[in-house]
């Protein structure tokens, strides 16, 4: 009996924690969702490398004339945090990121068209493009970053060598520019695999999609031709692999690890700073006469989180910020590292775009920018073919088997968002 | 009396474990549960999915070839650190037992690697020990016997970057499992010994083989079967060696890196598909487990 009664107290309590732990649970998510409810925005932004950046953007929130808005610095994996918060919270009001198909897909941000007003021409075209989804914009863009092959003309003098215009130069040029002490070329400790896919896409003139955005873009045997001059890279030993720093940090070039590197415009500043005149920028090389030379655009958006407690009022501050007050986004592309701002007109206020290195880079941007993630592109096309381009480059898969397999699974995907 | 006495020793034993059985509801067994839901949902950057496919996600990731390769990768190299692991880690608690002097220093210089984030040792193989460059550390011993430099972690033809991540993975699991073995070395009574003495067993091989080892049965199915958990649930070194901000190569990808990134990567969370993957992993986990429990006879009275 005394057993018994003991054994209902244990269940009694157990129930009472349970239901105490229910209703924590309960207490957990609701507070999630008071979001701007409070009359105050959260805005999000990833941890910027660039001193001064966080400072600016506070400052800019504390300038809105019209309501308190918080920022948050996010360090760490940005974005799955904004994947998990998009999913239920009601916070973050405002973020930055690129635009995902599945975010549009499950209503978790709302179009901002009516945002752009006169200002829409002044946007460079394919970046407000890759924020837009069925024929709407979902992010309106912050600044652009783009990426290049970053060299220096003493060393390619030394070796005899022009600057690669194709990607058979460039294979030459890797090979040509190794010293052992000095390598070739750098694009990352992966061998490129990952930065180097869309542009060598671009060099056979196809693309991860096709223009509207409803079939494959590289079903082409040519797709594996090229995926194939990645792997004639690695094998004339000029890869430089393995280096502490990996290809967005200009380390191994600012070292003198290697004669050549792709990485990103924001490290302009740097390596000026460690080689003065003696840099040169160049556009990811053409296949062949019926390719094209490429640059990747890629730009983070101001975003508006479908589940914010007022969704007026997180827009009203995105058109603000991003659309009307050109100062601030000229400040926020230029001043810190280099970005070019996401307006044709603007980048003519930049003094450090309107000569060399970085001159050549707006050019580039102008003439041969592609989109590097298209929004409609998912993450499991991607895995699948960095998987299939990861084999070929670094394990000498065979290419046409490898490209097919990823072509498969890309085009479920897409019956699947289209179907 | 006798009810109010067990009533407060029940307090006192929900006190105490209470705490505990909430969190590992909350923490374990309802992600569990909540993630077999999942893996019979179309569940894209939700975890409250709508749309009910039944096998559809256990069947996608069956014959996802990405997926299976990471199983049999994991499978063959189960195969080679279980053994490895366990003789090594053995060895090494033998060696510390005989030795006279210093034991606990020698126990605790064995030991600390364990205390050590896998993060932070993952860094460190990866940037300073077996950096690419001329100048690294593992370069720079191979350039003493006359070897060119080498690309450690960049290397795939031949694979040196399991090198890299099993010589981690070693030094960082090796005093732990050393430490289970010391443990039961020390509770092997001094009798047994004497008695093999005198039955005419000499020291070495024999007295090792007929009286340590049996001794050791319940460690080593305890070591044996944390091993093979520990290898098919591989994630930290592996992610921090060969991981990048931009995703991870086709090889030497562990099955939880691959679900990793499938459920929780950017740029899509496909949490039916990783969900099930999830149940397909702990499924193949138990079903290893009970082979091999059923090859050793685990469970089975200790005679």
């Amino acid at each position: 009996m005394a057993v018994a009664r003991s054994r209902r107290s244990f269940l009694s309590l157990a129930g009472m924690l349970a239901a105490g732990s229910a209703l924590a649970a309960a207490c957990g998510s609701n507070s999630g969702r008071e979001g701007a409810a409070d009359g105050v925005l959260r805005q999000w932004y990833h941890a910027y490398g660039e001193d001064g950046v966080q400072e600016a953007v506070r400052k800019y929130a504390a300038a809105y004339p019209d309501g308190k808005v918080e920022v948050q610095w996010n360090p760490g994996d940005y974005d799955s945090k904004v994947l998990t918060a998009l999913q239920r919270s009601a916070v973050p009001d405002v973020f930055e990121a690129q635009v995902k198909v599945d975010w549009v897909r499950q209503k978790q941000v709302v179009p901002l068209d009516d945002l752009l007003g006169a200002a829409k021409d002044d946007f460079v075209p394919v970046v407000l493009e890759s924020q837009t989804v069925d024929g709407k914009l979902y992010g309106i863009p912050q600044a652009i970053d783009t990426q290049a092959i970053f060299y220096r003309p003493s060393l390619l003098d030394a070796a005899g060598i022009a600057p690669p215009a194709t990607l058979d130069e460039l294979i030459e040029a890797t090979r040509a520019l190794n010293t052992g002490g000095v390598r070739g070329f750098f694009a990352g400790n992966d061998g490129g695999v990952g930065v180097l896919t869309p542009p060598l896409l671009w060099s056979a003139g196809l693309d991860f999609l096709s223009k509207d955005s409803k079939t494959v873009g590289f079903d082409d045997p040519r797709a594996a031709t090229a995926f194939g001059k990645l792997r004639a890279i690695h094998e004339t030993g000029g890869l430089l692999l393995g280096a502490q720093t990996d290809w967005s940090d200009p380390g191994a070039f600012v070292q003198g690890l290697t004669a050549m590197q792709w990485t990103g415009l924001w490290n302009l500043p740097k390596i000026a700073e460690a080689f003065g005149d003696d840099v040169g920028v160049l556009p990811f090389p053409k296949l062949d006469a019926s390719g094209k030379d490429s640059v990747p655009v890629g730009a983070f958006s101001s975003m508006v989180n479908a589940r914010s407690g007022d969704v007026d009022a997180a827009k009203a501050f995105v058109k603000w910020l991003w659309v009307e007050q050109t100062d601030y986004q000229v400040e926020f592309a230029t001043k810190f590292g280099a970005h070019l701002p996401a307006r044709a007109s603007l980048s003519e206020k930049a003094a450090s775009l309107r000569e060399g290195p970085g001159k050549t880079i707006v050019e580039l941007v102008a003439d041969s920018g592609r989109i590097a993630s298209p929004a409609a592109w998912s993450a499991r096309s991607n895995t699948a073919l960095m998987d299939a381009v990861a084999k070929i480059a670094r394990e000498g898969a065979d290419p046409t088997t490898e490209t097919r397999e990823a072509l498969t699974v890309a085009e479920t995907e897409i019956a699947r968002l289209y179907g | 009396m006798a009810t109010r006495t067990s009533g407060r020793n029940a307090l006192t034993f929900w006190l105490f474990v209470g705490p505990f059985v909430v969190g590992l509801a909350i923490f374990t067994y309802l992600p569990i549960g909540w993630s077999t839901y999942l893996s019979f949902f179309d569940a894209r950057n939700t975890v409250t999915p709508t749309e009910f496919v039944g096998f559809a996600n256990y069947v996608d990731m069956l014959t996802d070839e990405a997926f299976l390769s990471s199983l049999g990768t994991f499978s063959v190299f189960a195969l080679f650190i279980v053994p490895v692991t366990f003789v090594l880690s053995l060895a090494l608690a033998l060696g510390v037992n005989q030795i006279a002097t210093a034991r606990t220093f020698f126990r605790s210089v064995f030991f600390l690697p364990f205390a050590c984030s896998y993060v932070v040792a993952s860094l460190v193989w990866k940037m300073s020990l077996f950096s690419g460059v001329d100048h690294g550390i593992a370069n720079a011993v191979v350039g003493v016997f006359g070897i060119d430099p080498q690309a450690w972690v960049g290397t795939v033809d031949p694979p040196l970057y399991w090198f890299v991540l099993v010589t981690a993975r070693l030094w960082l699991q090796l005093g732990f499992y050393m430490i289970l073995f010391l443990a039961a070395l020390q509770r092997i009574p001094d009798h047994l010994y004497e008695a093999a003495w005198v039955d005419g067993a000499t020291p070495g091989w024999p007295t090792f083989r007929h009286v340590t080892l049996p001794q050791l049965r319940g460690a080593s199915i305890a070591v044996l079967t944390l091993l093979l958990i520990n290898a098919y649930q591989a994630f930290d070194e592996f992610y921090n060696i060969l991981g990048d901000s931009r995703g991870y190569p086709p090889f030497a990808r562990p099955p939880l890196v691959y679900l990793y990134y499938t459920s929780l990567g950017s740029g899509g969370q496909d949490l039916g598909r990783g969900s099930a993957g999830a149940v397909i992993l702990a499924l193949l986990i138990a079903v290893v487990t009970l082979v091999q429990g059923r090859f050793l006879r685990f469970g089975r009275r200790e005679s």
